[in-house]
């Protein structure tokens, strides 16, 4: 009797084993069809549907993102990870010189992009994408600038339009950090006249440090990426050091009444770039995407990122962009002669590079970030 | 006389054993090695080297998160201890055995949910525009700032302890022998009296060991003091996250790990101990 059931058993055991595999079969073929997978190192959002589908779909590609946050994850990420490991490698330019100083990234051939088209002179030769001899290894794809982001509710532009008013008494306790000292700092350094943030002396950075020293009253809170959308967005935070419209933007778009203003002391400009793993297998692959974000097409794209928007760094990009999403060209003041123009700003001087310290090492503003989130 | 291997003991035995060496002891001696090596490029180089100890130990920041994780950790395990008790005592005295069981069942419900999720859900009741500030509106008070506070930051830690205490108080009260209580009000002690000189020396183990385990998550947690605290200012949690994300510095972020490890260690010692303890015999 046992041996019957058995018997049974494995007769339907087989059955279901071979329907199974008859039913699944034309996805096995598909998922056999797109097996050549790109492995991206990226800021969150970058390898989302909304940036790479289209690349997906016309180059039977799958992206495979791997994301971080800050540059010091994104190397640490490339260290601990075996050879091979990524392909293209999405990050912020002043981190680019240290993959170029690691002999971790691809030389490029700038014949292959067409640098005349760049919005900004500073952007052909960005630093720490080019190495001594005049290499090319990094490629600048996109841009966005980092000032006072405020509650439109409290503040006005104008009251927004400095540092000091981080300082306001209306904004005790409601003044929050995004949790990473570069661009904080940075805000800080500026706040203190210094006009390059980043390369200050020991003199001007101690002046940085007591100026800090004096907002902790002010402040509410020091938010990752999630904290700092939620602060401004229930009014929890009225002002955020160390952002932009990166952030603002996305709220902005789903109504929130807040913003983000260049301030008289100028603003920072956070920078990002793609490169190419030297030790990637899928060159050819990664090359034709770096080709396709600088297309129009692509450049249109990172301004409208889902995850977070940034600026075109191309004039055809900009140009469609105007074309297909004139609202977006308007909100973020890509279009030519609004007094907002991110490339005006820069050419009026008003635009920092965001950088790695120049005097100090990272270690030492680490340090004091972390002492002052502790004062 | 020798005693001998008894291989069915050891089949039970032998698993626990196992398993702690493997995911308990294992860990923490890599934990302990890894203070000692160094970072060089973003990688780990092991070596044996006191750098990490000497810049962690050095720097006050440390040691204002570890008096503040301390602080909180504490107050945690007190309010929850306080706030525990009456329910629990309704629930063991007052109630049948069957509404106890029903309530336990309910209060082991908000674990099936992820505490992260209940954590952001405060943020919808605590806000300055949320439900209670909404509520104290109506009588003409407020906006209380409750968010990215210490109270912020206790209401996340309670909502992790707080349904854990109150079991384990239950519980231990449930088990105390009813007649000791009788005989007490028998003999005319107030109810009072009765919970300090009768049910709190009863259950004194259970209790401590309550505080004890609502002390050791809040001391580790890193969910509340990050999203409902602000990270302001930061625990030592957040300390080994901040540490981490600084230039990969794990040798610091474990120098962190172990200073924690070695207080949780006495802490733990020190209740067991207490619980344990006979009463000396007058």
């Amino acid at each position: 009797m046992s041996d019957t059931k058995f018997m049974q058993t494995k007769r339907s055991f087989l059955k279901t084993g071979l329907a199974s595999v008859a039913l699944t079969t034309p996805f096995v073929n598909r998922a056999w069809a797109q097996t050549v997978e790109l492995t991206m190192l990226g800021w969150y959002g970058t390898a989302e549907p909304d940036m790479v589908a289209e690349f997906e779909e016309a180059n039977n590609v799958k992206f495979v993102p791997k994301y971080y946050a800050g540059g010091d994850n994104m190397l640490a990420a490339l260290a601990q990870n075996p050879p091979g490991t990524f392909d293209i490698i999405h990050t912020d330019a002043e981190y680019a010189k240290l993959l170029v100083a690691n002999d971790l990234v691809l030389e490029l051939d700038p014949n292959d992009y067409a640098f005349d088209d760049l919005l900004h002179d500073d952007f052909k030769s960005f630093a720490g994408h080019w190495d001594d001899s005049g290499k090319l290894y990094s490629l600048i794809t996109r841009f966005g600038h980092l000032g006072v982001s405020y509650n439109k509710e409290v503040l006005t532009a104008e009251e927004a339009a400095t540092y000091d008013i981080y300082w306001d008494e209306r904004l005790t306790g409601k003044v929050g950090h995004f949790d990473w000292h570069l661009p904080s700092l940075g805000q800080m350094s500026l706040l203190m006249g210094n006009a390059n943030p980043f390369d200050i002396d020991e003199a001007a950075w101690k002046a940085v440090q007591e100026k800090t020293l004096s907002l902790k009253s002010q402040v509410g809170g020091y938010f990752d990426f999630g904290g700092t959308f939620a602060g401004l967005k229930n009014g929890e935070m009225l002002a955020m050091v160390g952002i932009g419209d990166w952030v603002t933007g996305i709220l902005e778009r789903d109504g929130a009444p807040v913003s983000s203003v260049v301030p008289k002391e100028g603003g920072i400009q956070w920078t990002e770039s793609y490169s190419i793993a030297k030790t990637s297998e899928k060159t050819d692959l990664a090359l034709k995407y770096l080709a396709y974000t600088m297309s129009p097409e692509g450049q249109v794209k990172t301004a409208q990122m889902l995850g977070y928007p940034g600026h075109c760094v191309t004039k055809a990009g900009r140009a469609l962009l105007n074309e297909v999403d004139g609202a977006e060209a308007q909100r973020s003041g890509q279009v030519d002669g609004d007094p907002r123009d991110p490339i005006t700003l820069i050419n009026e001087g008003r635009i920092s590079y965001r950088d790695i310290p120049v005097q100090q090492s990272l270690e030492d503003w680490n340090d004091f970030w972390s002492e002052y989130k502790n004062a | 006389m020798r005693s001998r291997l008894n291989l069915y003991a050891l089949t039970f035995r032998l698993p626990i054993i196992v398993w702690q060496a493997l995911f308990f002891i294992g860990p923490l001696i890599f934990v302990v090695a890894m203070s000692f090596f160094v970072v060089k490029n973003y990688r780990m180089v092991e070596t044996f080297e006191l750098e990490s100890w000497a810049k962690m130990v050095s720097r006050d920041y440390v040691w204002s998160a570890y008096r503040y994780t301390l602080l909180m950790a504490g107050s945690a395990a007190a309010l929850a201890t306080l706030l525990a008790f009456p329910a629990a005592w309704f629930l063991a005295f007052r109630c049948s055995a069957r509404t106890r069981q029903l309530v336990i069942l309910f209060l082991i419900i908000p674990f099936f949910t992820s505490y992260l999720v209940r954590t952001f859900s405060w943020y919808t009741i605590l806000a300055e525009a949320g439900v209670l500030n909404g509520a104290f509106g109506l009588f003409g008070l407020g906006p209380y700032k409750m968010l990215n506070t210490a109270f912020g930051t206790l209401t996340g830690y309670l909502t992790l302890v707080l349904p854990l205490v109150l079991i384990l108080q239950t519980v231990t009260m449930a088990n105390i022998d009813d007649r000791l209580i009788q005989a007490a009000r028998n003999l005319g002690c107030s109810p009072a009296r009765t919970i300090r000189t009768v049910i709190l020396p009863a259950g004194k183990t259970g209790f401590v060991i309550a505080a004890l385990f609502a002390f050791i998550l809040s001391f580790g947690d890193f969910v509340a003091p990050f999203y409902l605290g602000g990270s302001n200012p930061p625990t030592m949690p957040i300390l080994i996250i901040d540490t981490t994300k600084a230039g990969q510095q794990w040798p610091r972020a474990a120098v962190v790990a172990v200073m924690m490890m070695l207080t949780l260690f006495v802490i733990a010692f020190s209740a067991i101990m207490y619980a344990y303890r006979k009463r000396a015999s007058r």
